[in-house]
Formats: structure tokens, C-alpha cells, sequence
């Protein structure tokens, strides 16, 4: 027997109400959209300079974040908690880094990052589904070796080529969402693509009902023929390798490896994921959010224009995720499978 | 009795062993002498009285921090945020450590009472986060770290409240008084004694006490707790609480017997080591002491083995690494050592969904 989405049986298994354009619309959703893009342009009008700064700048910055939480979201969905991102971005920045700098070819660096991240994502796997580890103690290791091991192998000194921005001709002329949208370089058009792409094949292919169900309901998933051990290896190693891009985002940005690079976005991934309920959209509106506080704190810091300290716009993202998630309580609803190893009775 | 040898001695001994191994493998592929390597370590953390009392005082916030996870995973919570209790604990340790003017024998409890006591304040949070609104203390702990990463650094830097007038552009703290500064036997710090006696502390209210027992209870089964009359919120802040006062005390001590005033971002990766001592020692407080001396012998003897060898110190971490992973992953021990008999791990179970319950 196959799954499909026709299945009402296998619809079932997620119990969140069926999503995306196919059914109804998410209102709440709509209207705090719409109600972002009226902020930006209100502030377009009163500073069309600082605006269009602080606007890049946060699509920049979310980028990573974007890519990082759905390596979680791919992860828990299909029942495995992933607090190890920030030990994967690492590693993939720096196999990226230093491929690409060895090879002087980016191409090389990419597959790189992609390959090493994705090895990371099977060992989370396997350690959660062949070894039943507690899943929070292979994620720490992943941290542990991944910021002890990027740093005893780093080499002071090395260049890689630019990741230069690929401007969009003809749209990047135009004003604010020129700069904001069409001038980047090509790890964030890439985190866009992986919000659709995951969002897509989440909700609208075999592989995600299939994914979703073994994140939810194992039992019920492995009784209609689903390989739940397959699946997981597989998804952990795609997601993995999305950390692996979260890497290459941040060299984008910073232009060369250095330790400890990531800085807690690893952390911030995870609880932009949670923010975003799980869901590519929300993810990427979670990482907008995310990325306006330190873009907006980095041009304060700039303008030196506020007497707040930064150590306190450092605070926010971490105070409103705490906010957050004590505001949502019980409703914030992860994966019911998540975290636990599968037991075939 | 031969099980329990296994249980206890074998598996902490091989994860180590194993972890040390593939250290060395490292140290080769990176072009030096593994055991030049390991040889500088040994001296530089037992080879002499002075870096036998480094060794201690390395081990001393270590101890505490595998404590603090330890104590928590007694009540089934998983306490990732020692780094940022430590931070607190050692800032708030140096306030009253500097600003206050007492006779010794109140001066140095004092201030290692507020800084444990401020880091409870952050455990407590968690805790209490966990038990009314559902949540997940691994991740209200992560976020709380860099919250008090953010606000050490803000307390001690230019538009702080703490910092140093006569240390120009660097942020740190006054020193503190030396009322409050904890003295050294010999090599024997103080703070290394305070640590011991806080284990065996530890091992006696989980073992032999009510409170213990109660947070047994909940660690094994909140709902049969509940049923049983155990109130789990008091016990899930009480249990968090007590976790985070011991970072904090291991932060206050750092405060007052090493640093002597409060620099930020001297313990990066403490709270993590904590997880591994906490699983090396199979959450036993007693065996959290030699497990916290292994490691902090480890980082003590890191710097002579980089001066003799160019290995970066580094390496410590991801030895340490690779010991967490064996000590969860008793089966790789079992499949790498052809034993027959079968090896538990500890009975940990916290990945268990972050938002309800």
C-alpha cells in the first residue's frame, strides 16, 4: 500500500489542519505580512536611505537563520530533535572554507560544505536511531566536536575567493526592494528557493505526508509500509546538508572562517524554528524578524545614534524567543514523535 | 558485582581511553608526535605542585558544573545553561567581592552565597517557565545563556555599572577585596575543597534526604508524583534552582579564588563540559569529583603540551567530544572492545519534545 495524499488514513496522522494554497488561507498570517510591508514602506517615506540599509541587511542576516532552522524543522518533523545545528553550521562553513580555499573554486567548497554537513545530519541519525541515543546528547557532541574540531584544524591566515552578489538585471534597479531583494549573493536567493522547496515537498509530495507521519505517528506510518529507519537517515542527511548552506551563508557575509564563527545562530536557528510552529513560512517570517533586530541593531551601532548599549539589543532575540514560547505555552505544539527513539513492537 | 565493575569502572575508563585515541589520531593527521603530546599534558597537569594546583583549580568549576547537570538530570530536566548561571554567579560574586566591606569569614561566604544565588535566579526561571507555561528547559536555558552573556558584558564594559576605572579600554571588573579572596593551601585551593564538600553535599540530598527523594520521584514520573501528593512545579524550580546555584557557585569561586575580579567570556564551553563530566561520572555526585579532575587536568595540561608541540589546545574539546558520544553510546564501547556483556547507559531521557508537555 502506498501513501499518498488522497489517503484520508493517512491524511489523518497530522492532526495540524491540512496547509498551503490548495486549502485555506492562513488569515493571521496574511494580515501580519501585509502589516510588515506597511512598516517598511512608512519608513521608506521618513528615511528612504536608512530603510533601504536596514531592509538588505535584514534579508542578509536571515538567511543562515532560515537555512539553519529548517535543517531542525526537516529534523523534527521526522522525529528527531536537532540541537546540533550550530555544531553543523560550523563545520560547514569551515569545510567550505577551507575547500574552497585549498581548490580556489568555489564550486568545490559548496559540495564541500554540503557533504561534510550532510555526514554530521547521518551521524545525528544514527546515533538517535541505530544507538537510541538521548537525542539532546548527540546534538551536544555535534557541538562539542564541531566547535573543538574547527578550531584545533583552523589555519590563521587563508583566503577563499569573494562569493560576489548576483544582482538581478533590471529588478535590482528598483527603488528599496532593488537593494533589499534583488542584490545578494547567491546563499541567500538559495535560502528563499529552500523555504519553497521544503515548504512544497512538506505539504504537497509523498515524501513529506510521509515524513510528517513518521514525525507524528511512527506506529501508524511503519503499518502502512513506511521505512521509518530509511526515511530518517535520509532527511537527517538533507537537513544536514542545509546546515551545511547555513555555513556557506555565513562566509558569504563574512568573506573568511573564523572560529566560532557562528556565533549562536546555530541556537537562534533552533528557536526560529519554534517561533515559525514548525512550518517553512513561518520560519521565514521567524528569520525576518530575527534578522531586523540585528539589522537594525548593526546601524544603530553604526550611526552610534541610541545611548541603548548593545549588549541589550544582543539580549533581544534571545529574551523574545523566551517571550515567545512562554506566551504560546501549550499550544506551541512540536512533532508528537520528536525526540523519542521508534520502538516496532 | 562483576556487572556493577562494568557498569562503573569499564565504561567511564574505555570512553576515555577510546576518546584519548582518537585524540591522538588527530594530533597525527595534524603533523605532530601524539605522544610528545599527551607527555606535555601529563606534566604540565600532574608533573609538578604547580600544575598539580592548576589541575585543582581547573577541576574546581568543572566539578561544580558536572554537578549542576547532574542534580538535574536527578529530576528528569536537562540543565544546558551552567555556562550562562557560571557568568552571573562570578559577576554578582565580584560585586560584593569589591564592593562591600566585611571581615573575612563573612566577606568570603557572602559573596559566593549571592553569586550562587543569582545564578539559581536564571534556574529558577527555567524551572518555573517549565513547570507553568510547558517550556523546554534545554531551550530557555540556551537562550538564557547568551542573555547573561550579554548582560556580564554590559555590567563590566564602558557604559556599565562595574567596571574597572583604571583598566582603560579593557572590560573587566575592580579586583576584589582581599577579605573576599579565597586563600591557597600549598597548591590546594580552597575552592577545590568547597567543591568536594558541596558533591558530598549533593550526594546526601539525593540520596538521604525527603527533598531527594521527591525529586527522584518527578525525574522518574511526574504523573505518579502528582498523584502521589508531590507538588512537581515546586519541584521542577526547587531542582533547577539548586542546579544553576551550583554553576553560580562555581562561577563565584572562579571569581574569588582565580581571576580575583570578573573579566567576561573566561569560560567558554564550561556548561558543556559539565554534560560530559555529569555522564562520565553516570550522574553520581561523588563520581562527578575525579570526573571533573580528569577533564580539568586535561585543560590544565593543555598549555605546556602547545608549547612543546604546537598542538592547539583545542583538541580538549574535541576529545571531550568524543568521550560524551561513548559514554551515551555504551553499545560503540561494547562493538569496539568484542565484549559480550552488555553495558547501560545512564538512564537519561530528556529529548522529549520542546514546546507542551
Amino acid at each position: 500500500m502506498t501513501l499518498t495524499d488522497a489517503d484520508p488514513a493517512a491524511r489523518s496522522t497530522d492532526p495540524r489542519p491540512a496547509e498551503g494554497w490548495t486549502s485555506r488561507l492562513d488569515w493571521k498570517a496574511l494580515a501580519f505580512t501585509a502589516a510588515a510591508v506597511i512598516v517598511v514602506l512608512v519608513a521608506y517615506r521618513w528615511d528612504s536611505t536608512q530603510t533601504t540599509a536596514v531592509s538588505a541587511r535584514t534579508v542578509r542576516e536571515a538567511s543562515p537563520l532560515i537555512l539553519g532552522a529548517l535543517c531542525g524543522l526537516i529534523g523534527e518533523r521526522s522525529g528527531i530533535i536537532n540541537i546540533g545545528i550550530e555544531g553543523q553550521m560550523l563545520m560547514g562553513a569551515f569545510s567550505g572554507f577551507m575547500a574552497a580555499s585549498y581548490s580556489q573554486s568555489l564550486l568545490v567548497g559548496v559540495v564541500a560544505a554540503i557533504v561534510v554537513s550532510g555526514l554530521t545530519g547521518l551521524f545525528l541519525a544514527w546515533a538517535a536511531v541505530a544507538l537510541r541515543m538521548d537525542q539532546i546528547i548527540a546534538g551536544t557532541v555535534i557541538n562539542i566536536v564541531g566547535a573543538g574540531a574547527t578550531s584545533f584544524f583552523y589555519i590563521a591566515g587563508r583566503t577563499m575567493p569573494r562569493i560576489s552578489n548576483w544582482a538581478v538585471p533590471g529588478l535590482d534597479q528598483l527603488p528599496l526592494v532593488g537593494r533589499a531583494l534583488f542584490n545578494h549573493g547567491p546563499l541567500t536567493y538559495t535560502a528563499a528557493l529552500a523555504v519553497l522547496v521544503v515548504h512544497v515537498a512538506l505539504f504537497h509530495t509523498r515524501w513529506g505526508l510521509r515524513t510528517r507521519a513518521v514525525g507524528e505517528h511512527p506506529g501508524a506510518a511503519d503499518t502502512v509500509g513506511v521505512n521509518i529507519v530509511r526515511l530518517r537517515y535520509v532527511n537527517l542527511s538533507i537537513a544536514g546538508s542545509l546546515a551545511g548552506l547555513a555555513g556557506l551563508a555565513l562566509l558569504q557575509s563574512a568573506g573568511a572562517f573564523d572560529r566560532g564563527m557562528t556565533a549562536g545562530r546555530g541556537f537562534i536557528a533552533l528557536a526560529v524554528m519554534i517561533f515559525g510552529r514548525w512550518r517553512p513560512t513561518g520560519v521565514l517570517g521567524a528569520a525576518l524578524l530575527f534578522g531586523l533586530f540585528n539589522a537594525v541593531q548593526a546601524q544603530l551601532q553604526f550611526k552610534q545614534a541610541l545611548s541603548i548599549p548593545p549588549q541589550f539589543f544582543g539580549m533581544i532575540p534571545f529574551v523574545l524567543t523566551i517571550v515567545v514560547l512562554a506566551a504560546a505555552g501549550l499550544k506551541a505544539r512540536p512533532p508528537a514523535a520528536a525526540g523519542r527513539p521508534y520502538d516496532p513492537e | 558485582m562483576l556487572s556493577a565493575w562494568r557498569q562503573w569502572v569499564l565504561l567511564p575508563v574505555m570512553a576515555v581511553v577510546i576518546g584519548l585515541a582518537g585524540g591522538a589520531l588527530l594530533i597525527l593527521v595534524s603533523g605532530d608526535n601524539p605522544v610528545t603530546a599527551y607527555g606535555g599534558m601529563l606534566q604540565g597537569s600532574f608533573g609538578s605542585s604547580d600544575a598539580i594546583g592548576r589541575t585543582l583549580e581547573k577541576a574546581t568549576p568543572l566539578i561544580l558544573a558536572g554537578l549542576a547537570v547532574a542534580f538535574a538530570f536527578k529530576a528528569g530536566l536537562f540543565n544546558i545553561g551552567g555556562q550562562g548561571q557560571l557568568l552571573v554567579g562570578a559577576a554578582f560574586a565580584a560585586w560584593i567581592g569589591f564592593d562591600v566591606n566585611l571581615p573575612t569569614v563573612l566577606h568570603i561566604p557572602l559573596a559566593l552565597v549571592v553569586g550562587g544565588l543569582f545564578g539559581a535566579l536564571l534556574g529558577a526561571l527555567a524551572g518555573l517557565l517549565k513547570a507553568t507555561r510547558g517550556t523546554h528547559e534545554v531551550i530557555s536555558t540556551i537562550m538564557l545563556n547568551f542573555v547573561a552573556a550579554n548582560l556580564t558584558d554590559w555590567l563590566v564594559s564602558r557604559d556599565g555599572p562595574w567596571k574597572d576605572s583604571a583598566s582603560g579600554a579593557v572590560a573587566r571588573s575592580p579586583a576584589v577585596l582581599p577579605s573576599a579572596a579565597l586563600p591557597r593551601w600549598g597548591p590546594l585551593p580552597t575552592g577545590f575543597l568547597v567543591a568536594v564538600a558541596v558533591a558530598a553535599a549533593i550526594w546526601w540530598v539525593v540520596n538521604r534526604s525527603v527533598l531527594g527523594f521527591e525529586i527522584s520521584t518527578v525525574g522518574h514520573n511526574a504523573k505518579a508524583a502528582a498523584y502521589a501528593g508531590i507538588s512537581v512545579t515546586r519541584i521542577t524550580v526547587l531542582a533547577m534552582a539548586i542546579s544553576a546555584f551550583l554553576a553560580g557557585l562555581g562561577g563565584a569561586i572562579q571569581t574569588q579564588g582565580v581571576n580575583g575580579r570578573f573579566e567576561p567570556g573566561f569560560n567558554s564551553g564550561l556548561g558543556f563540559d559539565g554534560i560530559t563530566i555529569a555522564l562520565l561520572a553516570r550522574t553520581n555526585p561523588l563520581a562527578v569529583v575525579p570526573a571533573g579532575l580528569l577533564i580539568g587536568a586535561m585543560n590544565a595540561g593543555s598549555t605546556l603540551m602547545q608549547s612543546r608541540t604546537d598542538v592547539q589546545p583545542e583538541i580538549i574539546s574535541v576529545i571531550q567530544g568524543f568521550i560524551l558520544f561513548l559514554v551515551a553510546a555504551p553499545s560503540v564501547v561494547r562493538w569496539l572492545l568484542r565484549l559480550r556483556q552488555d553495558l547501560d547507559a545512564p538512564a537519561v531521557d530528556l529529548a522529549s519534545g520542546w514546546g507542551g508537555s
